[in-house]
């Protein structure tokens, strides 16, 4: 017999991106259908239903407002100067974007773990997973987001603000997108490493909460930089967290005013796809052998 | 039909496992081991007493496999518990990688190394059928082309859109199995998944995966310990033995491999039943003690010889017409038969031991189990049970009676029935 040609070849041998972007982009209809499970399954059996995804964010930011604005009066705003903003949507900004970063970051982190029955008995691109648990983890992100569009509605509408349009909107679904490159990549690094060390499973929740603190969500940037000792420190401080210019940014883009810098927003994104690449490149290696550590 | 476009190879394919405590590390034993390593010490995490591995703690699953399979064959690749079957289709359905060599693959392959992959509870019958179709990779399109005769075939059209978790396990595995059989991959991986449901449904599957593979010209790979299913199935063999190919071609030939490459040792003649634990209420008033086979080494008998059988019985009563029951198990777990011995009365408080012979024409070469049962038919005819050790004692018979004719249980089952005599 001649030499015949293969359409799939598994080798031992490992290539450094071992992707199969177009093998995972045929199993879109398997992505949807995780999306639509994790929905489903969520849900099911539960009287309120998605309105779940709505009470948890909504009860935090009144938790937020209530302390770190009346009772510990923290500022909610991240450049100095006169402007108002209501806090329930102040905060509702921050809990927003932080539930989705963390939810997403746990959920990617867990997905050698929680899949390995499935992953175990069948092949499908493994990069399937992680797309879909980012992608049903923005449902919830965007019935909040829905929400909060109808509250910033009515306080825009009633002008006792100083919110108003801008062309700044149009980075929102740039900002969402880079929240995703992040948190998958985190996720991904820290998948990849547990499938042999539990350890640091343990610490994504902890951390999680930390990073929360770290972050502008619960206050406004002035806190920091009107304190003298810390003055100046502020752009460095949103270079090192990139999580802190997504979140200023689009109070920027929704509010019309506050803190951004092209250069912390640009070393953000720098930083976001160096994680997602990272994780990448830690997914594929770990995906061909990983069922053999677990 | 087989043709010759080769639709898998395998070629110089090696697993290797590391033996021991992996992956229930931690970082801390980890890094203990490593500082250990860069001094020159003893590993602290290893188990005090442990055999000292270091280089050597592996563990070849697959050792240097070759072997390709045309379009439309349909192989049933057998071997002991642990001999690397499973290992084999986990590697070619990429589930892990393999050590060392290559595979190719010549189309999509379905592996159901387990029914109803990626089920969920929660979600109705027609929604896991979707789930399931596309982690076995299908897209929607080709599953709803086919969804109808998914659920014709399942036989649950009645409750295809109530969650699975109120399904029977039974109902479960065939919606499940009808995905499976549905799938419009070129290669076919199973293992054993077959095992469970009903027979019923059990040989309308193979049907539908042999009617499947003819027509379209599928090819099939089947992990099994049932000898049946691979005779009903296959038209090709593969033994492993201690991850290596010991066997590949006929059907009969490998099984007969598979069969015969058990040692003498395996067919002990003694057996002691007096400390063994029994179920129900089995040998609390009368039990078997001990059977033995007589005058043989091994219980490996040629087909025209007699088995002589002495049991030994034990009796709080006295049991009138007692006897001695045997009922013979094939290979592929099929009770075939169930002898009855003569009368004999088992004294109280006292061991009875009687000689039984028994001849062996009746059955054909291979495997056998024979169960022993004490009972005793009472004067109104009832039979009541004493004890049942549900220990069987096995038995392997070479040499046809026939000589010069090949006895294939496949084909002329596993008794031979008193001649036709010519008048």
């Amino acid at each position: 017999m001649s030499e015949q040609k293969f359409k799939t070849t598994i080798t031992s041998r490992h290539r450094l991106f071992d992707l199969h972007l177009r093998e995972t982009f045929r199993y879109r209809d398997l992505i949807w259908l995780f999306v639509k499970r994790d929905f489903v399954a969520l849900y099911k059996q539960t009287i309120l239903g998605p309105l779940w995804a709505i009470i948890q964010p909504v009860l935090t930011t009144f938790v937020f407002s209530f302390i770190f604005g009346t009772l510990a009066g923290l500022s909610t705003g991240d450049i100095p100067g006169e402007f108002n903003v209501p806090s329930f949507l102040f905060y509702m900004t921050g809990t927003m974007l932080f539930t989705y970063f963390s939810n997403n970051v746990t959920k990617v982190s867990k997905i050698f773990i929680d899949n390995r029955a499935t992953m175990g008995k069948v092949y499908y691109p493994r990069l399937v997973q992680p797309i879909a648990a980012s992608l049903s983890n923005l449902i919830p992100f965007l019935i909040n987001f829905g929400l909060f569009i109808i509250v910033w509605i009515v306080f825009l509408a009633t002008g006792t603000t100083s919110m108003h349009l801008s062309w700044w909107l149009l980075f929102i679904p740039l900002i969402i997108l880079q929240l995703m490159v992040l948190s998958i990549g985190l996720g991904m690094i820290i998948s990849a490493v547990t499938t042999k060390y539990r350890d640091l499973q343990m610490l994504v929740g902890f951390g999680m909460q930390l990073w929360q603190y770290a972050s502008p969500v619960a206050y406004g940037l002035t806190l920091i930089s009107t304190s003298s000792k810390f003055a100046g420190l502020v752009d460095l401080y949103t270079c090192l967290n990139p999580l802190t210019p997504i979140v200023t940014t689009f109070r920027h883009a929704m509010f019309g005013f506050g803190y951004f810098e092209v250069l912390p927003y640009l070393v953000g994104w720098g930083i976001s796809i160096f994680f997602f690449f990272i994780g990448l490149l830690l997914f594929s290696k770990t995906e061909k052998n990983f069922m053999d550590t677990i | 039909m087989v043709s010759d476009e080769i639709m898998l190879k395998v070629e110089n394919v090696s697993k290797v496992y590391r033996l021991g405590e992996i992956g229930g590390t931690t970082l801390r034993d980890e890094l203990q081991r490593l500082k250990a390593k860069i001094r020159h010490k003893e590993d602290p995490t290893k188990k005090i007493g442990a055999k000292n591995y270091n280089k050597g703690e592996k563990f070849k699953a697959l050792d240097n496999i070759s072997f390709e399979v045309k379009k439309g064959e349909r192989i049933g690749i057998i071997g002991h518990n642990g001999a690397g079957k499973s290992t084999l289709l986990k590697l070619i359905s990429r589930v892990t990688g393999p050590t060392k060599g290559n595979i190719y693959l010549n189309g999509r392959v379905a592996s159901m190394l387990e029914v109803g992959t990626g089920f969920h509870p929660e979600l109705t019958g027609r929604e896991n059928v979707y789930m399931n179709g596309a982690i076995l990779g299908m897209t929607k399109k080709e599953i709803d082309a086919k969804m109808e005769e998914i659920i014709e075939f399942s036989e649950v059209r009645q409750f295809i859109d109530t969650p699975v978790k109120r399904y029977s396990s039974g109902m479960y595995v065939k919606l499940a199995f009808s995905v499976a059989a549905h799938l419009d991959s070129e290669i076919m991986i199973m293992d054993e998944v077959l095992a469970v449901g009903d027979v019923e449904f059990q040989n309308k599957c193979l049907t539908k995966m042999k009617d499947v593979s003819e027509q379209f010209d599928r090819t099939i790979l089947y992990v099994s310990h049932n000898m049946n299913t691979i005779r009903q199935l296959c038209d090709r063999v593969i033994v492993i033995n201690h991850g290596s190919i010991v066997f590949d071609g006929g059907v009969e030939e490998g099984i007969k491999c598979y069969l015969g490459n058990e040692k003498d040792e395996n067919f002990p003649v003694s057996f002691d039943f007096s400390a063994k634990k029994r179920a129900y209420n089995f040998g609390k008033i009368a039990r078997i003690t001990h059977i033995e086979l007589l005058d043989k080494e091994y219980a490996i008998f040629n087909s025209d010889s007699v088995l002589k059988i002495k049991a030994s019985f034990e009796s709080s009563q006295d049991i009138k017409n007692a006897c001695l029951m045997m009922v013979v198990v094939d290979s592929s777990n099929l009770k075939i038969g169930t002898s009855i011995s003569d009368y004999f009365d088992v004294n109280k408080n006292s061991v009875t031991a009687v000689t039984f012979t028994y001849d062996l024409k009746s059955l054909s070469q291979g495997n056998y189990r024979l169960m022993f049962s004490f009972v005793s038919i009472s004067d109104e005819q009832a039979i009541f049970y004493f004890d049942n050790p549900d220990t069987g004692i096995r038995i392997k018979l070479i040499n046809n009676y026939f000589a010069g004719f090949e006895w294939v249980h496949r084909y002329h089952g596993p008794i031979q029935l008193p001649h036709l005599i010519k008048e």
